[in-house]
């Protein structure tokens, strides 16, 4: 959106580390003004006359908590109880931008980090206007006030107005330029383990998720798609279909054949029957082997290499070490399958078309994507979609892809007037996700005579999440006037351009020991299966990757594995403070008899992971008992929610590290649901016991952050029960392979 | 015409109604309750468990049909305040929360039949309901405190005074 002078003037909210960013108070994209007459300092609050305090929450609410999370950093700020504030799912708005990406995204472990210092100033501005509103009100100087949840009080009198009270006069005081910041010392609720504000109504069966949407005269569609990524489309047979009760109709949408009746059942059984033709597409008889076969060629044959990392001379010490007759020299070659999200909700939009006019209800993680991607398959103007944002079962970045909108919004536009739910079913949503990428990683490690890793080179295969993100973003959002052929064009040039400079691929490849040689690039292989952003995304396989292979290192040197890493981390405070905390926990190099550990740590999105699995059992089986995972994600806003995300991303790191992969046959995934992709089960969970580092440094991410250490740390703890090393996801918790 | 009861209301379906249609989509569809959710329609993932005469049942796949005659309890059903929701809410389980519907009414059925489960009883009647934001650690230790709460309540509490 573009802001105009004008614009700026009427709004002048602060949001973003001082910059100051307007928002419009009119016009289709505003934030709602739901009560008239209200004090609205800044997009996210709102003062009512009668003392209702309403938030906009501009993150996605999907599990991780930030209903709860941010709702009490703007309660601590105002000085007003947050189990009280009204939180409304903000709308579309370039106010609303997620400061580490510039787009209106919930994701990447971003929302608290970016969200604590221009929370805690709309707040403190608001309260500071609210203050002055009682001086002008009492012709009291304000330093003689200060509040009390929800009240401004007067420190030489009886005075006391509630917030609602003192709204109308509060419009008329300029936003002051900076104010104070609440200190630590005295934090109400910040630190405080407040019970989710989202839990009620997710216990008493009343929460609405995208799937509960209802509105008047409403039907449901069904698509059906090309099961081949990237075929279309050939020809079909609706006509047993059209017949089928309840069926209002079928027609072809830009990925597939639509089928819209009165209720999901109906939709679905007509969907059966109706008979489709399908070009495979480019990828027709690709499979897993196949695919595995080009990756290992890349290896030493890919086209493009992206450097992430280089210093000294990796490859040169490698034979080096290779020639002494002292150094142990290893190389591994590790893999890591294609994943499955699998959010509890199956993926689904509401839309509903009136005129020229498009409003959808979407459970998403990126609101301005199913703006964009609306617009794009519906044939609307961006400014003419209104998107509401419903509470989602689950994301873990699935949801920041948003194919949903688009064919929610040109099967709606085909109806105008008619409510459609399009609803996906778990088939739809296993085969059609976007993937965590396949890789192949070749590891070249050496230790000298001393017992030092003398050389670390990491290549790995991978293809580019951003490649497709920027083909898809580039479409959308170029002008509808460009011919298709040339926008097209301009995508994927984008998305070549995104890949070859994605160093992304690599991430969290880039190990934080101290070594002098070490190098990490990326053999750029894409095999065209869609790829997304998979909880902890490359942290997810490189992580596996490293802290397996600098296992082997310590074993190669005959070193403790914590102690090894301890030698080399000692300009890493934070790696150090999370590492010892776990072994110390989990008692390390004393477990007890039958007991086998392993350990991993690991940094991502700004925070700090160490774990520790413990097994019993032997080669006929292992069980993993425990799992210890000790965590710095900075100052902790409402502890019990880091903990319950610790838990939730080890046991979806354990899912994936366990659990049958997908795999590829004639360029579709084989799998269709959770009988043949399976996920982790209660019966399947280990204790888990979380240790929170305490800190007051800048809050960071903590969804995803222990996700990636479980992989590596079940791994380790399966070398040192069999002596076997498993470099293949996901692991065998049997013999070993 | 199928006729059965729905937390405690009598329903009569009207006559033109397909009898193969799962139950789940009656519920949320035609009687508007939402709370028992869809995750897979195969009986695999548990998100759609409501109880058909006390029964931990999966919903998704049971046609209508089925029912006649007999008793439905769903999510909206235990009221609020069954002894399962307070401990629910005492250790705070839901994440994302869509699946929780279903795990309590799996564990509502459990505590019916067995007052005080241990880890391996709950195991069993709970494996059948999946998890994707791994609230299982938090489940069982809700189904402990359920326990000491009295849960062993079965029936639908029109008052929602358990």
């Amino acid at each position: 959106m573009k802001l105009t002078r004008r614009k700026l003037l009427i709004g002048g909210g602060l949001v973003g580390g001082g910059l100051v960013i307007g928002f419009s108070l009119g016009g289709d994209d505003s934030p709602p003004t739901t009560a008239a007459g209200s004090f609205q300092p800044n997009a996210w609050l709102q003062v009512t006359p009668d003392g209702r305090v309403i938030f906009q929450l501009d993150k996605a609410e999907m599990g991780q908590g930030v209903y709860t999370g941010l709702t009490t950093i703007m309660g601590e700020a105002l000085d007003y109880n947050p189990a009280n504030i009204q939180v409304q799912m903000a709308g579309v708005h370039s106010a609303y931008n997620n400061p580490a990406m510039g787009m209106q995204v919930t994701g990447g472990s971003t929302s608290l980090t970016t969200s604590w210092i221009p929370l805690r100033e709309a707040g403190a501005r608001a309260r500071a206007m609210l203050m002055e509103a009682a001086a002008a009100k009492w012709q009291v100087p304000v330093a003689e006030l200060g509040t009390d949840d929800g009240f401004v009080v007067h420190s030489g009198s009886d005075h006391r107005a509630s917030y609602g009270e003192l709204a109308e006069r509060a419009k008329k005081v300029a936003v002051p330029e900076s104010v104070p910041l609440n200190r630590a010392a005295d934090y109400k609720w910040v630190g405080q383990s407040l019970p989710r504000f989202d839990s009620a109504a997710k216990i008493d069966g009343t929460a609405e998720f995208g799937v509960d949407v209802k509105l008047p005269n409403m039907k449901v569609a069904v698509v059906i798609r090309c099961p081949h990524f990237g075929g279309s489309l050939n020809s079909f047979d609706d006509s047993t279909a059209e017949q089928q009760p309840g069926v209002r109709k079928v027609f072809a949408i830009h990925n597939g054949v639509a089928v819209v009746a009165d209720g999901y059942w109906q939709a679905r059984q007509a969907a059966n029957k109706v008979k489709v033709e399908w070009d495979k597409g480019p990828l027709a008889g690709l499979n897993s082997a196949t695919i595995r076969e080009r990756q290992e060629h890349a290896l030493d044959h890919a086209e493009t290499i992206v450097e992430a990392e280089n210093e000294g001379d990796a490859d040169g010490m490698w034979e080096t070490a290779r020639s002494s007759a002292t150094a142990v020299s290893i190389e591994a070659v590790y893999a890591a399958p294609f994943l499955h999200h699998s959010t509890m909700e199956p993926q689904n939009c509401t839309a509903l078309v009136t005129g020229d006019r498009c409003e959808l209800w979407a459970p998403s993680q990126a609101p301005g994507f199913v703006q964009a991607l609306a617009a794009q398959f519906g044939g609307f103007a961006r400014s003419k979609v209104k998107v509401n944002t419903t509470l989602m079962g689950g994301g873990f970045g699935r949801r920041a892809m948003t194919d949903f909108a688009g064919e929610a919004a040109a099967i709606a536009k085909q109806m105008p007037g008619v409510p459609i739910k399009l609803m996906w079913s778990r088939e739809d949503d296993m085969r059609h996700d976007f993937y965590r990428p396949s890789t192949l990683h070749r590891l070249r490690g050496a230790i000298d005579d001393r017992g030092e890793i003398s050389t670390w080179r990491h290549r790995l295969v991978s293809a580019s999440i951003t490649k497709g993100m920027a083909v898809t973003l580039v479409d959308a959002y170029l002008p509808s006037w460009l011919p298709e052929a040339m926008a097209r064009g301009i995508g994927r040039f984008a998305g070549n351009a995104a890949a070859n400079r994605d160093t992304g691929m690599a991430e969290g490849a880039e190990i934080p020991y101290a070594v002098t040689n070490k190098k990490v690039d990326v053999a750029l292989y894409d095999p065209g299966i869609p790829l997304g952003f998979w909880r902890s995304v490359g942290h997810s396989h490189t992580a596996f990757v490293v802290e397996s292979f600098m296992d082997e290192m310590a074993h190669a040197a005959k070193q403790d594995p914590v102690q090894f890493r301890l030698k080399y981390l000692q300009e890493h405070p934070r790696h150090i403070g999370v590492l010892k905390a776990a072994a110390e926990a989990a008692n390390w190099g004393k477990a007890s008899s039958g007991r086998h550990q392993g350990v991993a740590v690991h940094e991502s999105f700004s925070s700090y992971a160490a774990q520790v699995v413990e097994l019993s059992g032997g080669p006929s089986g292992y069980k993993i008992e425990r799992v210890i995972c000790a965590v710095d994600c900075g100052l902790v806003v409402n502890p019990d929610i880091v903990v319950e995300q610790v838990e939730s991303a080890v046991i979806y790191g354990l899912s994936a590290a366990l659990k049958a992969p997908l795999t590829i046959e004639d360029g579709r995934v084989v799998q269709s649901n959770f009988h043949d992709l399976p996920v982790l089960r209660i019966d399947e969970t280990p204790e888990i016991e979380v240790i929170l580092i305490d800190s007051d440094a800048h809050p960071t991410g903590i969804g995803e952050i222990a996700t990636p250490p479980i992989a590596p740390a079940l791994a380790n703890a399966l070398f040192q029960a069999s002596g076997k090393r498993q470099r293949e996801l996901p692991l065998e918790l049997g013999s070993g392979k | 015409m199928i006729q059965f009861e729905l937390n405690g209301e009598a329903i009569l379906l009207p006559e033109d109604i397909d009898p193969s249609m799962p139950l789940l989509w009656v519920v949320r569809e035609q009687l508007g309750l939402t709370g028992s959710k869809f995750g897979c329609g195969q009986g695999l993932c548990g998100a759609c468990t409501l109880h058909v005469d006390g029964v931990a049942t999966r919903s998704c796949t049971l046609p209508v049909s089925q029912v006649a005659g007999k008793s439905v309890t769903t999510i909206e059903g235990l009221g609020g305040n069954h002894p399962v929701q307070q401990a629910w809410r005492e250790i705070d389980v839901p994440q994302c929360g869509y699946c929780q519907s279903g795990q309590i009414m799996s564990a509502v059925a459990l505590l019916a039949d067995n007052p005080d489960p241990s880890d391996e009883d709950i195991n069993r009647a709970m494996a059948g309901n999946l998890c994707r934001c791994g609230s299982y650690p938090r489940i069982r230790r809700a189904i402990h405190r359920a326990a000491s709460l009295g849960g062993a309540v079965r029936q639908f509490d029109p008052e929602g005074l358990l």
